[in-house]
């Protein structure tokens, strides 16, 4: 049922909203949904509520009742935004942060009962009155749900903007740890700047470690490959540590053969190889 | 007796959704109490026939259900993709044959890595690969 509250029934109810706009914020504030009002914070919260119920207000008097999208509302998106993200921070879902909205609308279809006659008019404008406050819910939950996403959004962007850090280990000797799900971009990524880096550093020895990728399919097995096989042109050798068994048995019956390129199992076992490659050794210190 | 446990769809669009298929061949290898090869095996498999899925078959998607049968837990998961199928499977499963400059050890690697591999598949008439395995050693945490 679609209520229109245009005209006479749109100022009545504006009307009621300016007039008892003290008790509706009052009895807002103590529900706690726009903050803590305790301290400094008891004005930011009340100018919060203040906007908000201007919002409100505007919308019962356009009669727009059911459009979450009404020019009010769009208003203090950025309000409502900024009061879903602090809910969730609280650990709330956007499921729980709009239902803990049905607060704000008790008090104010209270007040109105409270002080209207009964009849015919007091039933359709306290269903203009609760329309108007739902859709107010649809918006909070648009915008909690929007901030999901975006925060999704911007995660993913830093996970692929995480560069892998080429670690010097001696010099000429070099180590990559790779970590995690290696997808096409990140490991191009990585193999750059570890080609880069062997430049630089005129490297001989570069190990990829592989102890934080949880599988090897055979694209990161053909990426590892092709890794070594550039480092090799560059004059520099590759050590893949990090095998652990269940990847080894893993990748003997994918049928992955590395070649010529050498594996160790760990990343102190490619570094004495390493340092062997380059001419030194390790001994134990003499102690006098 | 055989009882159906969970069944869970992952639909695979991007890259992003092969790591979605490996969550969930983890997810219910740990479940079905794999130990720790069996898990890595079954993730591995379903990774490349996830990315057959994407790559040859534009996208699709993967079920995975887990079934006990005389009280073993099997997984059970079957990738389906409507693209242009493979024409020759024996050329497909053979080591060293790929389209698409791979490895091509995907297929025949997945096939080896688990209990039972089958695939459905013909010119035009898309791909559907079911694979199987089931943990050793009874049910472990």
């Amino acid at each position: 049922m679609i209520i229109a509250a245009h005209g006479e029934a749109g100022a009545r109810l504006r009307d009621f909203l300016d007039r008892r706009r003290d008790d509706i914020i009052g009895s807002w504030v103590e529900t706690g949904f726009f903050g803590e009002a305790a301290g400094d914070a008891a004005a930011d919260v009340r100018a919060d509520c203040e906007n908000v119920l201007t919002a409100l207000s505007h919308v019962v008097e356009t009669g727009n009742l059911h459009d979450p999208a009404a020019e009010p509302f769009q208003e203090i998106r950025a309000l409502l935004g900024g009061l879903a993200a602090q809910q969730a921070r609280q650990g709330n879902t956007a499921a729980q942060i709009t239902a803990n909205l049905t607060w704000l609308k008790e008090p104010v279809l209270r007040l109105w009962l409270d002080e209207q006659p009964e009849g015919q008019q007091r039933t359709e404008d306290v269903l203009a009155l609760s329309a108007a406050l739902d859709t107010l819910r649809l918006v909070v939950m648009e915008t909690a749900v929007t901030e999901g996403a975006d925060i999704i959004a911007h995660q993913q962007q830093q996970l692929a903007e995480m560069s892998t850090p080429i670690i010097k280990l001696w010099k000429g000797v070099l180590a990559v740890p790779l970590i995690g799900t290696l997808d096409s971009m990140r490991s191009q990524a990585a193999t750059e700047s570890l080609l880069q880096a062997i430049v630089d550093q005129q490297a001989q020895v570069a190990i990829l470690d592989i102890t934080g990728v949880p599988a090897v399919d055979t694209m990161v097995a053909q990426h590892l490959l092709k890794t070594a096989m550039a480092a090799r042109l560059m004059g520099a050798e590759c050590i893949i540590s990090g095998i652990r068994p269940q990847i080894a048995q893993t990748m003997v019956q994918l049928g992955i053969d590395l070649g010529e390129v050498a594996t160790r199992a760990s990343l102190s076992d490619a570094l004495a190889y390493a340092l062997n490659r380059v001419g030194l050794s390790v001994t134990p210190a003499q102690r006098g | 007796m055989t009882t159906t446990a969970a069944s869970r769809v992952v639909q695979v669009s991007s890259e992003m959704d092969i790591v979605r298929v490996r969550q969930a061949a983890r997810e219910a290898a740990v479940e079905a109490g794999f130990s720790l090869v069996e898990q890595t095996k079954l993730v591995t498999a379903a990774s490349e026939l996830a990315r057959n899925t994407l790559v040859h078959g534009g996208g699709g998607q993967v079920s995975t259900e887990l079934t006990v049968q005389q009280g073993r837990t099997v997984i059970r998961m079957v990738f389906t993709d409507s693209g242009p199928g493979i024409a020759d499977v024996d050329q497909a499963l053979a080591d060293g044959f790929s389209t698409r400059g791979g490895m091509g050890l995907g297929l025949g690697g997945a096939k080896r890595l688990v209990d039972h591999f089958a695939i459905e598949t013909g010119p035009d008439r898309g791909t559907v690969v079911t694979i199987s395995s089931a943990a050793r050693r009874g049910r472990r945490r």
